[in-house]
């Protein structure tokens, strides 16, 4: 790791009295960043807020605007910034978001925002940290456009493990389960991808590792980078897409967290990592899948003939979500339309919670296990009006991507 | 002598005030200072702990955000304690800056419920003339606690302007 630190600007209201202050230093200092509070004048905080026009009522708040106005601005140097507020706050709510635009659209600096509340931990914290750090630190990394040599990328997800071995810029074998012992899982997947490619573990010339297990498994396999998930899945998904230059949003509806990130020449600018409940991720698709009888692949077709608009679902909570899957299918619905109400409930969540806070610019990207349910890549099209890529291999992206930007450290390496 | 809720409860000026003119302020200073106070570190600046806020729902239930509640608890047992109040309503940020907007409309609500208590409640001046009433009222108003019951009556619930 670089002995520099990465200066992270807070810009916040109510951590330090919410008692997640420390947490926020916490999550910092494992990946060597360095928060900091940008230091404005009481006048600059009078006229910042005024010429931002925007009337915030909260002193702390009116405090953030003068210090984003500093970093823009230039009177104050960072690497990245960090916007934290109160999780229900509907004031705190609307100046993150426009905080966050203000700065993407203003200045180069990586920004992610995030809403706490108490129990928030540095655990939490941490991926969207590592992200901000890494996106300032390894530029240089992700701007890496093609794989060279033979590289192997785990990605070790909440609900499933996968791996890919990729050679001269081509997959050549991959590996699926699900996730249950996170190193036999690991182990299970890259003997499936060494197989279907024909190639030894020893004759790998790098290995790359991310998501949740990331870190246990790429100690234990010695892996040239150990990188969280948002700035894996963004770079996989823009190379699978062969959208590597301009703009993109990629979206990742995962199992038990989803991702959204708008992205620029394959590097993160703003993105979001969260999900109010489970009811707005894979897990829910899987649950209806299970209560309909039928295997999840078979979800996305089903969800294709039915008729969402049919079946009023709300999955805003998982209980919420199954208590309307239960009434609907008592009430005599059919199959196809609980599947496609199913599908169109996940897609408003994440459009309703998460899309709102990062800038959709097209092509957008539909990445991991959830984009091959068509079902809902078509609700998502339908709400954003646009229609989504879904890339060759993207359950496969944050193996692909780690198996890419693996490739970046063997020139440093005795092949 | 008696204990005065201060708001904004950061200003200095009216802790001064408080202070000079024979009384206890209740402020931001008094509640942060026990929390800074304590040995270890638990989460700086503020010290506080995610068990603060739990202390806050007496003030604040658990839909309200955690820093609503988290400052709940710092500001809460002082409106319990005081004995008299003095608000100061669209305060200048360089007369004293409460951070939480939320916050601030339920502590001053909380303050104008205590009927039990006397209470000032004023605007903040706008120019030099008003500024001179509003000493002048927050003087009667102090004086006026030092006062026997029956003589500070007339002031109590009406010792100012809104």
């Amino acid at each position: 790791m670089n002995d520099q630190p990465v200066r992270v600007a807070q810009l916040s209201c109510g951590p330090e009295h919410s008692g997640v202050q420390k947490e926020i230093y916490d999550a910092a200092e494992m990946v060597n960043a360095e928060m900091f509070f940008p230091d404005v004048t009481l006048k600059d905080i009078t006229e910042a807020y005024q010429e931002f026009g925007l009337e915030a009522k909260s002193g702390d708040l009116k405090l953030a605007i003068a210090r984003a106005k500093a970093l823009v601005e230039g009177s104050v140097e960072a690497d990245a910034v960090f916007i934290a507020t109160c999780f229900r706050c509907s004031e705190a709510a609307i100046v993150r978001n426009e905080l966050r635009r203000y700065i993407h659209n203003n200045s180069d600096l990586p920004v992610v925002s995030y809403s706490f509340t108490e129990r928030t931990t540095s655990g939490t914290l941490l991926t969207r940290m590592e992200a901000l750090t890494t996106i300032a630190r390894r530029r240089a990394l992700l701007a890496r456009e093609v794989q060279e040599g033979i590289t192997l990328g785990i990605d070790s997800g909440s609900s499933t493990t996968k791996a890919v071995v990729m050679k001269d810029n081509e997959i050549v074998g991959t590996g699926w389960t699900p996730t249950t012992e996170v190193l036999g899982s690991a182990k299970s997947v890259m003997e499936s991808a060494l197989e279907e490619a024909g190639i030894k573990l020893s004759e790998i010339d790098a290995v790359g590792t991310t998501g949740y297990g990331r870190y246990l498994i790429g100690n234990q396999l010695k892996a040239d980078l150990i990188q969280e998930e948002l700035t894996v899945n963004s770079k996989g998904a823009v190379y699978l897409a062969d959208r590597q230059k301009g703009e993109a949003t990629v979206i990742d509806i995962g199992g038990m967290d989803n991702k959204a990130i708008s992205v620029q020449d394959g590097i993160p600018g703003t993105f979001t990592m969260g999900g109010i409940c489970a009811g707005a991720s894979g897990r829910f698709l899987e649950m209806t899948a299970k209560r309909l009888g039928i295997d999840i692949t078979e979800l996305g077709p089903l969800a294709m003939g039915g008729d969402s608009s049919v079946v009023p679902m709300n999955s805003y909570c998982i209980v919420f979500g199954t208590q309307s899957l239960v009434n609907a299918l008592a009430e005599g619905h059919t199959k196809q339309d609980v599947a496609a109400a199913a599908c169109r409930s996940v897609a408003e969540q994440v459009f309703e919670q998460q899309l709102q806070e990062v800038e959709i610019k097209e092509p957008v990207i539909m990445v991991g296990g959830t984009s091959l349910i068509q079902g809902l890549v078509n609700e998502m099209g339908k709400l954003l009006q646009t229609d989504i890529i879904v890339p060759h291999h993207s359950q496969y992206i944050g193996s692909v991507g780690s198996a890419l930007l693996a490739s970046g450290f063997i020139d440093n390496k005795d092949r | 002598m008696a204990k005065v809720f201060i708001y904004p409860s950061t200003s200095l000026i009216l802790s001064d005030m408080v202070e000079r003119f024979g009384h206890q302020p209740l402020g931001a200073a008094v509640a942060v200072r026990e929390k800074i106070q304590t040995p270890g570190l638990d989460s700086p600046p503020m010290q506080m702990t995610p068990e603060d806020p739990k202390k806050g729902l007496k003030y604040a239930a658990v839909e309200v955000p955690a820093g609503v509640r988290g400052r709940m608890a710092l500001f809460g047992p002082m409106i319990d304690e005081a004995e008299a109040a003095i608000i100061i309503n669209d305060a200048d940020l360089s007369f004293g800056c409460m951070g939480c907007s939320r916050t601030n409309e339920l502590v001053k609500y909380l303050v104008r419920t205590r009927e039990d208590i006397p209470v000032l409640d004023l605007n903040y001046p706008s120019d030099e003339e008003e500024g001179i009433q509003f000493v002048t009222n927050i003087k009667g108003f102090l004086d006026s606690l030092n006062m026997p019951e029956d003589e500070s009556e007339s002031m109590d619930n009406s010792g100012g302007e809104e």
